[in-house]
């Protein structure tokens, strides 16, 4: 991994790094890749890919009712800045 | 014997028969963490008021007859289930400031079933590590020798039940993070069958392995609680619809003719050979209460890490993808734009462990990469939970190490990921493959415990909780507290 691909995963995963820290993600992360490429080794030709480890499983329906309360206001307690049942975030629109 | 020594199962009789209040129970108890708790660093919060209140009201219940099993008995929840109106943080700067505004149904079942919660416990955090070196809050410190890690990331479950602040703790095992503690510990950890434990109210790490489970001193107490937490619940789209047996009922069911199978590749390099030499002694019990011993080989399960170490980063990426300072939780100061507030919010919130976890998820599933990586990763996954099915064809449970060594130092493996992660080599594969597995105190390798590991099928809890009873009942392994504690 070098320095440019540690900063477009950052990117990506809209992760802020300190410049010191982009050297340790480049070392370790690049430890991590080579150690999980021994999977390669595992010959998987025809092997369905497992999801979920209750094979048969399957996603059950619930009927289409309401079953929750409106509580943004208990859930908006929570939040950094909100206003009018709102949450506030730096302006979008010019 | 001291109030605090004792298991739940004595505790609750002690409360019936008016020996003692859970008012009192409860002062005594949070009188031993005020003592203890500098040391360890094993809670992130004392829930003082909230348990004299739910202690008076068992009080109540247990005078007016109508007490259950667990009426009355101090706990602790590992601080990764939401607990309505206290604050769950997950072991995050992220959630430092967050008050879950619901109970998780574990949380629930067990407020019903009238215990007493007493604090939430110390965590890597979001449950990423195994050594508990990664809190917000710092790291949790092993009552056997405070220089040593407790494992992780129950790590505050594990090391307040050692240390006997508490009876028993709620934790949860995404790849071994309650069956490693509870073996560095000296304590019995169980996580239970994948879809088994309602995961409404945990704090997602990665959906596909995430199991509850509990850290208690012995099995008996393990399966008082678990048949408390088990069962289904309509609000988690990945629990089970299935009865739930009396786990506390069948715990004395004799194992003679049980069939146990040694994994091969779990004694092969790497095993320290006095940990061996416990792990193979608790086989030799096993051997005396009528079980047959037989190898049986996973062929794949080698690949268990790796295959890991691409999924649950993988379902991590996408999991944390949702604090993003907008709806709760941690906000930077001053953000200059929308990504900006993302960036620096989610940068700041973070720790190292999960930064590095969340980027390694976000690369294996990126454009180019998925195939290589991801899907082959659930491949291999496939291959390990065809192996241990062949195996379970064969046999009634398998039994091995929990972890290769017994507690390392704080600071030892920090700097390594790589080496960190191999201390989940034998707890990862019964998360791939979804099943329930224990860890039981067997032992000391010089003055530290270690585990042995008892993996089952699908929905085996009961037997595995049997079987760790009945070889509790032939050794005091697990009645062991550290020095400074007893």
């Amino acid at each position: 991994m070098d320095r440019e691909q540690i900063e477009t995963v950052a990117h990506l995963a809209r992760l802020e790094l300190r410049e010191a820290e982009i050297p340790v993600y480049q070392a370790s992360l690049t430890s991590i890749l080579a150690f999980v490429s021994e999977l390669d080794r595992a010959r998987t030709d025809g092997v369905t890919p497992m999801a979920h480890p209750l094979a048969g499983l399957t996603q059950r329906l619930r009927p289409d009712a309401i079953t929750e309360r409106d509580e943004h206001e208990r859930y908006q307690a929570n939040a950094p800045q909100a206003e009018a049942g709102l949450y506030l975030v730096p302006k979008v629109i010019e | 014997m001291s109030i605090y020594r004792s298991s739940l199962v004595q505790l609750a009789k002690g409360l019936r028969a008016g020996e003692f209040s859970s008012v009192e129970l409860t002062r005594s108890l949070l009188e031993r963490i005020r003592v203890h708790q500098p040391q360890l660093n094993a809670l992130v919060s004392v829930t003082q008021d909230g348990a004299f209140a739910q202690a008076a009201a068992a009080d109540r219940e247990l005078a007016a007859g109508r007490a259950g099993p667990l009426t009355g008995l101090p706990i602790v929840h590992k601080d990764l289930f939401c607990t309505q109106g206290v604050r769950t943080s997950c072991g995050s700067r992220m959630l430092d400031n967050f008050v879950a505004p619901y109970d998780a149904t574990v949380v629930a079942r067990l407020k019903a079933a009238g215990t007493v919660m007493l604090g939430k416990s110390n965590m890597d955090e979001f449950a990423m590590g195994s050594s508990n070196e990664n809190s917000f809050y710092g790291p949790v410190r092993n009552p056997w020798d405070v220089r040593l890690v407790p494992g992780g990331s129950s790590g505050g479950s594990a090391a307040a039940v050692a240390a006997r602040l508490v009876p028993a703790a709620t934790g949860t095992d995404t790849g071994g993070s309650i069956r490693q503690p509870a073996a560095l510990c000296g304590v019995t950890g169980i996580k239970a069958t994948y879809g088994r434990v309602s995961r409404y109210g945990m704090i997602a790490f990665a959906s596909s392995l995430d199991q509850a489970g509990v850290i208690s001193a012995s099995a008996a107490d393990a399966a008082l609680m678990l048949r408390a937490m088990a069962g289904f619940d309509p609000r988690d789209s990945t629990s089970v619809d299935r009865p739930v047996p009396d786990y506390v009922e069948s715990l004395e069911r004799p194992v003679r003719g049980l069939k146990i199978g040694l994994l091969k590749e779990f004694f092969e390099k790497g095993l320290d050979p006095e940990n061996e030499r416990r792990v193979r002694e608790a086989l030799a019990v096993f051997e005396k209460l009528g079980a047959t011993l037989t190898e049986v080989s996973l062929p794949s399960i080698a690949l268990s890490v790796p295959a890991y170490y691409v999924v649950a980063p993988a379902e991590c990426s996408s999991n944390l993808a949702r604090y993003d300072g907008v709806r709760y939780g941690y906000r930077c100061k001053d953000p200059q734009d929308l990504m900006d507030l993302y960036k620096r919010t989610r940068g700041e919130g973070f720790g190292a462990e999960v930064k590095r976890r969340i980027m390694t998820g976000t690369y294996v599933l990126s454009a180019g990469y998925y195939d290589a990586y991801y899907l082959k990763a659930q491949k291999v996954r496939q291959l390990i939970t065809s192996d241990f099915e062949r195996a379970f064809a064969q046999v009634d449970v398998i039994m091995g190490p929990t972890t290769p060594t017994p507690a390392f130092e704080i600071g030892a493996k920090i700097a390594d990921p790589v080496t960190m992660y191999l201390n989940d080599i034998y707890t990862i594969g019964a998360n791939l493959a979804g099943l329930p597995a224990m860890s039981v105190p067997c032992g000391f390798v010089g003055a530290l415990p270690v585990g042995l590991q008892i993996i089952g099928p699908h929905f085996a809890e009961q037997r595995l909780l049997n079987a760790a009873h009945l070889y509790q009942r032939e050794t005091d392994w697990h009645l062991r507290i550290p020095a400074g504690y007893e």
